[in-house]
């Protein structure tokens, strides 16, 4: 007999063999009769005017099938395409480009080779024009304005808190700590890039879009309300997400090339595949964070946190086109009272239009947590130094106490449980705290210097209850469809999509743990909207919270149906059953017990008149509450004086995410959420200069954290379930990314800090660290 | 553009074709012998999601021709596998999750079977050193190095 391997047990995952064996079916896998190639000429210019557009060269190229211009969507309306956010993004652009590496035209080809011909030959002549990159200067009076549709390039303020009582607050305080921390603009940069295939059937008008989504009921949704007038009606379109090379956020948006490659197969009637580069990838698909936060921190003369208050300047590129829930302009920032217990806090953000790539995707992070977090983190921190306190003790007395669960926030949301006191000590146990210190002191006196910086993180993920959430007015519920074979075994389908996190092993394992079937003789199946009940997808980390929950509810139907099958099978009532891991037996008789297999059977061969057949259910999860994971991180760093270099020694995390199902696949996904934790803070960032030309886009300038920099990652936890999830887990795909980032740069400044270093913006790079010791005089030069 | 008639051995198998002299061996591997386990991921030979092994050295095939392996020998992804039984590494890779979307991991694998053949026991530097070439983003490389570890012991023992 197959173990059951339900809740807590580290199974091997059920979709490795096809990865190790190269047998994954990812996008640019597939492959279809007549299939044509298309690509992307791309704008050298943040901001021109398009003068002509010549294809006649290119046209001449063998294997040259056709182009798509601006103005041929025009004719049809399909030149912009709405955003998530209500603004308006461009498909193909018809008289002016906004941002380097735009799309202009594509061309279609019958191989790649052709099409990359092809892009090379077609002539484009820009009138190039005034750049507005920094979002300040685009806010300024007389500034160009990026979009001639738009009043300004002011975009929407959003605002969350009391600001009169903060600002009191803020008067009354016995200290008071500012800073500015620029949350740079960086790039998932998932190793697959995107792509799709598009099959246009003109017979029986129907297209199957198979493409790089990591939402794609919410896909098939939007090609339906944006291409209805063409003749794309919902069920007459299928969209398929194979299997994905990572996603983090960067799958979630559509890109002008998706929906370029369904009008080219509509108007050549054949199977259309766009594949990107990677610079494509990176220099024109969704950005993460670039936010400019001005940052307040009060507290009294004890040392408690009275207020918070942030200023934050949000640059978007020349479109809102971020992935957010549509009530959430500013996503979730108003997390950032974080860990803290205080009332007073007033958050604002202010977006900006600038000539650069739209966007505003999560990076491995639930809606502008990470944003929020560092900024809070790095204020505490400041606070901590100035007042002369340990940052851990000082952490300590401020935390939401244990017993203070449900803890409502100044910002709003209900934290639905917590230990952060244990998460700390825990993390404090495991790295020798009390030793650092020590060391720290003695280091400093020979003038070493080292530093060990904190992050007590809250996240908030599983969006969302549908009171408040909600994607182009989608309900952010998730779903999960159950169908037990006559012979035990099970199928199960959901309307979320992994990228890498291991779904087809854990919702298997929820199943089990509710039904007794063993994981293994669970299939689960995602990405194909034809066959898989409607869902908003995996992002967020909201997989586990949402579709796990679901999983759980539909187990416990079928359980409920399964009782009924056990009781006319054993001649007992219903009542008088007693639920056993897999299966039912009378209360007192425990020989007298019906397996889950067994039911099964009989549901398909021994049903009760007037029962129908069958054991399947399906259940829509509507979150009551979201999730709040929660850890404690600790960095060591050693760094050179010589050159700036920071070396980090160790880091230690301890995380909280509510019940683990699969403790291996859980230490994977924090494993790799530190690493992109790591990536931003300490080398990641896409930068343009003046003109708007990026600077970062290719993998030999936008450097990706290797084996060799990352670092050995120390893991702990504390468990502490959520009270309103089914079986209490939380989610932890986005954690350990949110939280990491400010223990880097906390460790850094607290190596500093005695020098008269405040703070430092991520990546903290060697160049910047080499500059602020020569600043401060700490420098060693030859 | 010239055409070129090559012949090669592939996971054991022999093979020949005629390919224009621009086709990139990744392209023929892929697109002309239908073994889609090896991946692009960059076309700058950063990445290392399309390694395989050529005459048992670790080479990124986005950036060489087809022509220039007109001889060789190449493993790629599916020849890890011998009479189904899955190599060690990739028993290691399953055993200790070392991989989770599973794009880089035909690249990763190859790069290691390369540094176990060179190394047969090597230090936890070493291996990260050693799988410098190759990019993930999913797993943080701890489990990746413990797949390597797995392997090597396996494979000495």
């Amino acid at each position: 007999m197959a173990e059951i391997n339900g809740l807590g047990h580290s199974m091997k995952r059920k979709e490795d063999p096809r990865f190790l064996q190269g047998k994954g079916n990812y996008i640019d896998d597939i492959k279809l009769p007549g299939m044509l190639w298309l690509g992307i000429v791309r704008s050298p210019y943040a901001h021109a005017r398009i003068k002509n557009i010549d294809t006649s060269k290119a046209a001449k190229i063998p294997g040259v099938a056709g182009f798509v211009t601006g103005k041929d969507l025009e004719k049809y309306n399909l030149h912009w395409m709405p955003t998530l956010m209500g603004d308006t993004q461009m498909v193909l652009p018809v008289d002016t480009v906004k941002y380097q590496a735009q799309e202009v035209v594509a061309v279609i080809a019958t191989d790649r080779y052709a099409v990359a011909d092809g892009v090379a030959a077609v002539e484009v002549e820009y009138e190039p024009l005034p750049v507005v990159v920094d979002p300040y200067k685009a806010l300024e009076p007389g500034a160009t304005k990026v979009r001639d549709d738009k009043q300004s390039n002011h975009i929407w303020h959003w605002g969350a808190g009391d600001e009169a009582a903060t600002a009191q607050a803020f008067e009354a305080a016995a200290t008071v700590v500012k800073e500015h921390i620029y949350i740079p603009r960086i790039h998932v940069a998932s190793i697959e890039t995107c792509g799709c295939l598009a099959n246009w059937d003109p017979i029986n008008k129907h297209l199957d879009m198979y493409m790089t989504t990591q939402a794609p009921h919410a896909i098939r949704t939007v090609l339906a309300l944006v291409a209805g007038h063409v003749g794309l009606s919902e069920e007459n379109i299928r969209v398929i997400s194979p299997d994905i090379g990572g996603g983090f956020g960067g799958k979630v948006p559509v890109y002008p090339g998706y929906v370029i490659a369904v009008a080219a197969s509509v108007l050549l009637g054949k199977p259309v595949k766009w594949i990107e580069d990677r610079s494509e990838n990176l220099q024109a698909d969704s950005f993460a964070r670039d936010y400019h936060i001005d940052a307040e921190l009060a507290a009294d003369k004890d040392g408690r946190i009275t207020a918070m208050r942030m200023k934050t300047l949000a640059d978007h590129g020349y479109s809102d086109s971020q992935a957010a829930p549509s009530k959430f302009p500013a996503g979730l920032f108003s997390i950032a009272t974080g860990s803290y217990d205080f009332q007073k806090a007033f958050v604002e953000v202010d977006a900006a239009y600038t000539n650069k790539p739209p966007g505003g995707v999560a990076y491995r992070c639930s809606f502008r947590v990470t944003e929020a977090v560092h900024a809070m983190e790095r204020l505490v921190d400041i606070m901590a130094h100035e007042r002369g306190e340990d940052p851990a003790a000082f952490r300590m007395k401020n935390f939401i106490r244990p017993e203070q669960f449900p803890y409502h926030s100044a910002l709003g949301w209900e934290y639905d449980s917590g230990n952060y006191h244990a998460a700390l000590q825990k993390a404090m146990d495991m790295i020798g705290y009390a030793d650092l210190l020590k060391e720290q002191t003695e280091k400093r006196a020979r003038g070493e210097f080292m530093g060990i910086g904190i992050s007590s993180f809250t996240e908030i993920v599983g969006a969302g209850p549908s009171s408040q959430f909600d994607i182009i007015g989608i309900k952010m519920f998730d779903s999960a469809e159950i169908r037990i074979h006559p012979t035990g075994k099970a199928i199960a389908r959901f309307g979320t999509k992994s990228q890498g996190q291991g779904h087809e092993t854990t919702y298997a394992q929820i199943i089990a743990e509710e039904l007794g079937i063993p994981a293994e003789h669970i299939k689960v199946e995602e990405g194909d909207t034809d066959t898989a009940p409607y869902g908003l997808g995996t992002y967020a980390s909201r997989s586990t919270p949402t579709a796990g929950a679901a999983a759980s509810m539909a187990a416990r139907k079928i359980r409920e149906k399964a009782r009924k099958i056990a009781a006319h099978l054993l001649e007992a009532a219903e009542e008088d059953l007693v639920w056993d891991t897999n299966k039912f037996y009378v209360k007192g008789s425990p020989d007298k017990a019906k397996t889950i297999q067994e039911i099964a059977f009989a549901a398909y061969t021994n049903h009760p008149q007037g029962m129908e057949a069958g054991l399947e259910a399906v259940n829509y999860y509507d979150p009551p509450n979201l999730t709040f994971p929660f850890g404690s991180y600790i960095c060591v760093v050693d760094i050179d004086r010589g050159t700036g270099q920071v070396k980090v020694r160790r880091f230690v995390a301890v995380d909280d995410c509510g019940t683990r199902i699969n403790p291996m696949i859980v230490e994977g996904q924090i494993h790799g959420g530190l690493n992109m934790g790591f990536a931003p803070a300490m080398m990641e960032e896409m930068q343009y200069d003046e003109h708007g030309n990026i600077t970062g886009g290719t993998f030999m300038d936008y450097l990706l954290p290797t084996a060799v920099e990352s670092p050995r990652w120390e893991l702990g936890e504390t468990t502490t379930p959520s009270p309103h999830h089914p079986i209490g887990a939380k989610g932890v795909g986005e954690s350990a990314t949110v939280g990491a980032p400010p223990a880097f740069a906390n460790a850094v400044v607290d190596a500093l800090w005695h020098l008269g270093v405040r703070h430092v913006d991520i990546p903290i790079t060697a160049p910047k660290v080499y500059d602020l010791l020569k600043k401060h005089g700490a420098a060693l030069e030859e | 553009m010239s055409t070129h008639h090559i012949k090669l051995t592939i996971n054991g198998q022999a093979a020949e074709a005629d390919v224009p002299a621009r086709t990139l061996l990744v392209h023929f591997i892929r697109d002309t012998l239908s073994l889609t386990g090896t991946h692009i991921g960059c076309d700058t030979t950063s990445c290392g999601a399309c390694t395989v092994l050529i005459n048992g050295r670790p080479t990124k095939s986005c950036t060489l021709l087809a022509v220039q392996a007109d001889g060789a020998e190449i493993t790629t992804v599916e020849g890890l596998a011998q009479g189904g039984q899955l190599h060690a590494i990739q028993e290691g890779f399953h055993q200790c999750h070392g991989l989770q979307c599973g794009f880089c991991t035909p690249g990763m694998m190859l790069s290691s079977v390369a540094l176990l053949k060179e190394n047969p026991s090597p230090s936890e530097d070493e291996i990260r050193w050693g799988l410098s070439g190759n990019l993930c983003r999913c797993t943080g490389y701890v489990n990746i190095v413990k797949a390597v570890q797995y392997a090597a012991e396996k494979m000495q023992a």
